[in-house]
């Protein structure tokens, strides 16, 4: 498609949407009044963030980008959980009190 | 496949497909966090990040998966897709009950169940306190 002599590819509008996006999820990080809508927006951020190297892959003409992007998907979500439980813990080790004691 | 390089008027049938996916899925994705900043509180954000995590990301995945030149990368897509598919809903319930454990008040403040809970303590450390206070006193 072109757009007063500029040709823009349906890449670069997913990847402008995908930018704003952030910008919105990061900015509830850093305002967030608790610490779950700060988990929750960072959480957010790391999906798309998944999404934003994926999408470059393609701009690029390089798609073994998605190897990187599956590679972020598991990092983010195991890091979520260890933060919530963190959070709900303040730590990560065994539970000490019985065994349904530790669970998230 | 064959069906998805027919042409129909300027593009092909799957960059006709892509552009629908892609727009709908920016359309959720803008929607979705735009409600995470907007709503009031945590449950209700919880909503705008489903928003982003189902249809955002999943429709935006599909999009890129018909520009795909080989069947590996429409596999990396798809992988990434089950994965956020099961990861979203696991994160968003162990955040939600750590919410809840960590004192924030689901619904509206007159209403529900959570109030009477917090009544209950309140009675009770009062109840705690007077007996304190009186065996302070007798001793």
């Amino acid at each position: 498609m072109t757009i007063a002599g500029l040709t823009i590819s349906m890449f670069d509008i997913a990847m402008i949407a995908v930018l704003v996006s952030m910008a919105l999820s990061l900015f509830r990080a850093f305002v967030g009044p608790t610490v779950f809508d700060r988990i929750l927006a960072v959480n957010v951020t790391g999906t798309l963030t998944v999404l934003l190297i994926s999408i470059y892959g393609f701009l690029d003409g390089r798609p073994d980008f998605l190897d990187i992007g599956l590679l972020y998907a598991l990092i983010n979500f195991i890091g979520t959980i260890a933060v919530t439980k963190y959070v709900k813990y303040q730590d990560l080790g065994d539970p000490l009190e019985g065994p349904d004691e530790g669970d998230v | 496949m064959a069906f998805l390089d027919i042409m129909i008027g300027p593009l092909a049938l799957a960059d006709w497909l892509s552009w629908f996916c892609l727009i709908i899925g920016a359309f959720f994705l803008i929607t979705g966090t735009l409600g995470i900043v907007r709503l009031p509180d945590v449950f209700s954000r919880m909503h705008g990040a489903g928003m982003v995590d189902t249809l955002g990301i999943m429709l935006m995945l599909i999009g890129l998966m018909f520009q795909a030149e080989e069947w590996i990368v429409v596999a990396k897509l798809g992988l990434i897709l089950m994965f956020i598919f099961f990861t979203s809903p696991t994160t968003t319930f162990a955040l939600a009950r750590a919410a809840i454990n960590g004192g924030i008040n689901p619904g509206p403040k007159k209403a529900g169940r959570s109030v009477d809970i917090q009544d209950k303590k309140s009675k009770d450390a009062k109840v705690e306190h007077k007996k304190q206070g009186t065996t302070s006193s007798n001793t």
